[in-house]
């Protein structure tokens, strides 16, 4: 209970975190993973709605009855992931439009409601917001290290988010793209890789 | 008893205080929202249709109610004379509705062009109702005094090979949004007059 900001904060960037760790919140990992743009995307509206989601059930944590507890919870993550959605329609829409669906999903993303249940509930605010900060963090990062991976290999260009920019041809242009990567069972493919590479960097 | 009235206070409580959230954050973005649909969802259509035109369709439109609907119209300036409309209709394609926006020259009476908005087709057969503007173009300057129908069924409209069902879907959109056209001449004139 005596961890610092700073532990708080870091354990969500490597030691839990969320997709590889946890193993949370897998839907949106494997579905919007394609491109680095669509990765980050989702890692930005998801960090937000934790963060904030976080922040509240951390200050209403005494007023929650136990009995109700887990339908308040989802009360205020729906109300979070609603405006996130409404925000970005109204000042991101080809994001919005790529995400689609995965946004409202957000509600029901384990890790969100698994944050306020096993964290926000019982701590404070600050450490709260390092627990959200991080493992809002951790989960874009893992998002993007992903998404790169299946964007560069599988179709052989990188799309940044937010600038409007992309490389064709990061490979060269006589590289065939490996297409298995971007279709479902590809990410799969490549989770489990990145799994077994950090089992591995983690034994050490 | 008393427990149990608590916490059905306090959940109520919480889902009072979402749902005024909700609409405060619904009616401060509300008109963005509309405005971002328009550019990025009809925008791209309507900008080909009316490519060439002297003013912004999605600034000059306004509402003409149809039944119990509103449809938005949208008004192209050529030429200086703010002769051209356009309105989005659905038909029905193979993998679902298939958004048209359709534009008619009201000084002739005749089809000014079409555009997909939106679709679920397949991509490289009825997708192409979308991505190869030859087929689209076969709608322009067609008389809006007879049903458009692709070949096969006697009509002047060569179908996408392969999509027959969603060329026949567009025709018909094509066709709904005549009969739409002049049950609503008269109120879309006044409108533009006004």
């Amino acid at each position: 209970m005596a961890k610092s900001f700073v532990q708080e904060f870091t354990k969500g960037l490597w030691t839990e975190i969320p997709p590889f760790r946890l193993v949370l919140g897998l839907c949106p990992t494997l579905a919007l993973t394609k491109s680095l743009e669509n990765g980050v995307g989702m890692g930005v509206a998801f960090t937000f709605v934790l963060i904030l989601s976080n922040i509240l059930i951390s200050m209403l944590r005494n007023v929650i009855p136990k009995q109700v507890r887990l339908s308040c919870y989802i009360i205020v993550i729906a109300t979070f992931v609603t405006i996130v959605e409404l925000l970005m329609q109204a000042y991101a829409f080809p994001l919005y439009q790529k995400l689609g669906i995965f946004i409202p999903l957000i509600v029901v993303n384990c890790i969100v409601l698994g944050r306020a249940e096993a964290f926000a509930a019982k701590n404070g605010v600050i450490p709260s917001i390092a627990d959200a900060l991080g493992m809002g963090i951790g989960y874009t990062l893992a998002l993007g290290t992903l998404a790169a991976f299946r964007e560069i290999f599988g179709a052989g260009t990188l799309t940044f988010p937010f600038i409007n920019y992309s490389i064709h041809n990061v490979l060269g242009s006589s590289y065939k793209p490996f297409t298995f990567l971007v279709e479902a069972p590809g990410a799969f493919v490549c989770l489990g890789l990145m799994l077994c590479v950090m089992n591995m960097l983690g034994k050490k | 008893m008393r427990d149990v009235i608590k916490l059905f206070l306090i959940v109520t409580i919480f889902s009072a205080v979402s749902g005024w959230a909700l609409a405060t954050v619904r009616n401060l973005t509300g008109e963005r929202i509309e405005i971002q649909q328009l550019t990025y969802v009809k925008g791209p259509a309507l900008k080909e249709i009316l490519a060439g035109s002297s003013n912004d369709p999605i600034t000059d439109r306004f509402k003409v109610p149809d039944g119990k609907k509103q449809i938005d119209v949208f008004t192209g300036v050529f030429e200086g004379k703010k002769n051209t409309v356009a309105f989005e209709v659905s038909g029905k394609g193979y993998g679902g509705n298939i958004g048209i926006m359709v534009a008619f020259n009201i000084e002739k009476d005749e089809l000014a062009g079409i555009g997909v908005t939106t679709h679920s087709e397949t991509p490289g057969l009825g997708a192409r109702a979308k991505t190869e503007p030859s087929f689209r173009a076969q709608f322009k300057g067609v008389s809006i005094n007879k049903p458009v129908k692709v070949r096969p069924e006697g009509g002047d409209i060569d179908a996408l090979s392969g999509a027959t069902v969603t060329s026949k879907g567009v025709c018909a959109g094509v066709n709904d949004s005549i009969e739409i056209y002049k049950r609503l001449k008269i109120e879309i004139l006044k409108n533009i007059k006004g």
